[in-house]
């Protein structure tokens, strides 16, 4: 019973924290029709602006700063570095996001220099649920991914923005015919996943409160990869591959014999996941309908 | 001065020159129509006056504004929109929140009610599938629908890129009179078709398109007459 609660909202929270960051690529994906291999290290700038503004003794500040942060730097990464190459071959922009990562990671060193840096956000002790102690961290990433998904859900869905969004995803010549500025719509993706990368840091340094100038690599990866399980452009794709690559990894983690394979086990659904079902989950294959 | 004014519009595709420097012109409350064949660059006009493709040289002016360098998004604010070769409508929104789509340049939404349901009135399928997804719309729908959602946008030009293409001819005979009914409720139309027969029928004027160049123009009835288009598009 220990075993299985601890190992649920384990697998629940760290699930939430890659949905989050799947989140990100998942939209930039689908409305800017790229990959940005930048956005794991969006997670670690944000740990260092917590960082840099713990000083303060205000977590609640770092935090904002980290968001607000980390919104003017993915709008700034796409004005500057993507949007000259819009209509360029993929590849030349999928290089220039891979030379965008190395250039965060590098500057991270210059300024932050390679010993990792311990930082404490909340004093979080534990809590018993149902005789079972549980860590007050992972509840609260849980609380808020659920939070940060329905309103998401909701923002799409509802509002006239989110509807924008949609329309350019699926057919950016016909949006434009309707009045929407495209370059609006992706500047506005790129804030709300630096934003949710911003939060996911927050929270991989609840969970594990190292910072180095790679903190972001892994995360991001595991995200990416959860983003293509669940259908890469899909949102509720992203969400069910993030929680299920963060269950697959709790649980990995706690069987002994393949506890060092986890990254392996979690990579290799990816592989089987893309030879049954190229497109994901969630992913949709678009009928051409004359 | 003509409503909408084209000169000298050239558009490439790398190098390969697609318009070779076509200009006419559309008067308020006009339906003019480019026929064409397949290739002589119906498409590529429509796209490049209202800037969904780049012109190499050439100049639009519509309602007083010179749009040559206008960006797309801002052109249905002036009031010109496209309904676009293929339909186009989002396919994974439902019928309703197609036609909001094309409200989404209409700042003050306080009408819209009153015309969602002149839409509705005008295209009582629609009305019927107002909560289905989009995508499975059948084609002579979809066509009504991308005809709704471009109306939304209370257009003074409509442009329609092939809006009888793939219909059954039940419903192109039907397609074209919404068009007279758009065009006699005061939208001047701008007409791309390949159906040149019912397209002139319904024209006040028309030009021919022949690989990227205008090579004749007239009312309708003349180009209807015309022993040229009949061998090349009526079938003799």
């Amino acid at each position: 019973m220990e075993l299985f609660l601890t190992t649920l909202i384990n697998g629940l929270s760290l699930g939430g924290i890659y949905a989050m960051i799947a989140l990100g690529y998942t939209m930039v994906y689908g409305i800017a029709k790229m990959l940005n291999f930048a956005h794991g290290d969006i997670i670690m700038v944000g740990g260092y602006t917590i960082y840099v503004f713990m000083a303060t003794k205000n977590p609640f500040l770092a935090i904002f700063m980290a968001v607000l942060f980390c919104v003017i730097l993915g709008i700034l990464i796409e004005k500057i570095a993507y949007k000259p190459l819009r209509g360029a071959s993929p590849l030349a922009v999928l290089i220039t996001a891979i030379g965008v990562s190395y250039l965060l990671q590098s500057l991270a060193l210059i300024i932050f220099k390679s010993a990792s840096k311990t930082v404490t956000v909340f004093e979080l002790k534990s809590v018993s649920l149902f005789g079972v102690p549980v860590q007050i961290s992972a509840l609260l990433t849980l609380a808020v991914t659920v939070v940060v998904m329905v309103v998401l859900t909701l923002f799409i869905k509802y509002t006239r923005l989110g509807r924008a969004m949609i329309a350019v995803s699926e057919d950016k010549g016909a949006a434009q015919l309707m009045g929407i500025n495209v370059n609006g719509i992706i500047t506005v993706t790129f804030a709300i996943g630096s934003a949710l990368a911003a939060l996911a840091g927050l929270f991989l340094l609840m969970r594990a409160p190292n910072l180095t100038n790679t903190f972001g690599a892994m995360p991001g990866i595991k995200a990416f990869t959860a983003a293509v399980i669940g259908g890469i452009g899909s949102i509720p794709g992203a969400m069910l591959g993030g929680i299920l690559l963060g269950f697959v990894e709790c649980i990995a983690a706690k069987i002994t014999v393949i506890a060092p394979y986890t990254d392996a086990i979690e990579f290799s659904i990816l592989i089987i996941i893309l030879l049954v079902r190229p497109t994901g989950f969630l992913g949709k294959k678009r009928r051409e309908k004359v | 001065m003509a409503m909408l004014e084209v000169k000298n519009l050239e558009v490439y595709y790398g190098v390969i020159c697609a318009l070779k420097g076509i200009s006419f012109d559309v008067n308020e409350g006009e339906i003019v129509t480019l026929i064409g064949a397949n290739g002589a660059g119906k498409t590529t006009t429509m796209q490049s006056v209202v800037g969904l493709i780049p012109k190499r040289a050439g100049s639009v002016t519509f309602d007083g504004h010179d749009i040559t360098k206008t960006p797309c998004h801002k052109i249905v604010h002036i009031g010109m929109t496209q309904v676009p070769e293929g339909r186009r409508i989002f396919q994974e929104l439902t019928v309703y929140e197609n036609l909001l789509m094309g409200a989404y340049s209409i700042k003050d939404q306080s009408g819209f009610k009153n015309d969602l349901d002149a839409i509705y009135t005008r295209f009582p399928r629609l009305r019927e599938r107002k909560n289905q997804i989009a995508g499975t719309l059948s084609g002579g729908e979809q066509q009504m629908l991308a005809m709704g959602r471009a109306i939304m946008s209370h257009p003074k030009l409509l442009m329609l890129d092939e809006p009888s293409m793939g219909l059954s001819p039940l419903l192109v005979d039907q397609v074209f009179e919404i068009i007279k009914d758009i065009n006699k409720d005061g939208t001047t139309i701008l007409l791309v078709e390949q159906n040149a027969g019912k397209s002139l029928a319904i024209s006040d004027r028309a030009y021919v398109l022949e690989n990227g160049s205008i090579v004749l123009s007239g009312t309708g009835k003349e180009l209807a007459a015309s022993e040229m288009v009949r061998k090349a598009y009526l079938g003799g």
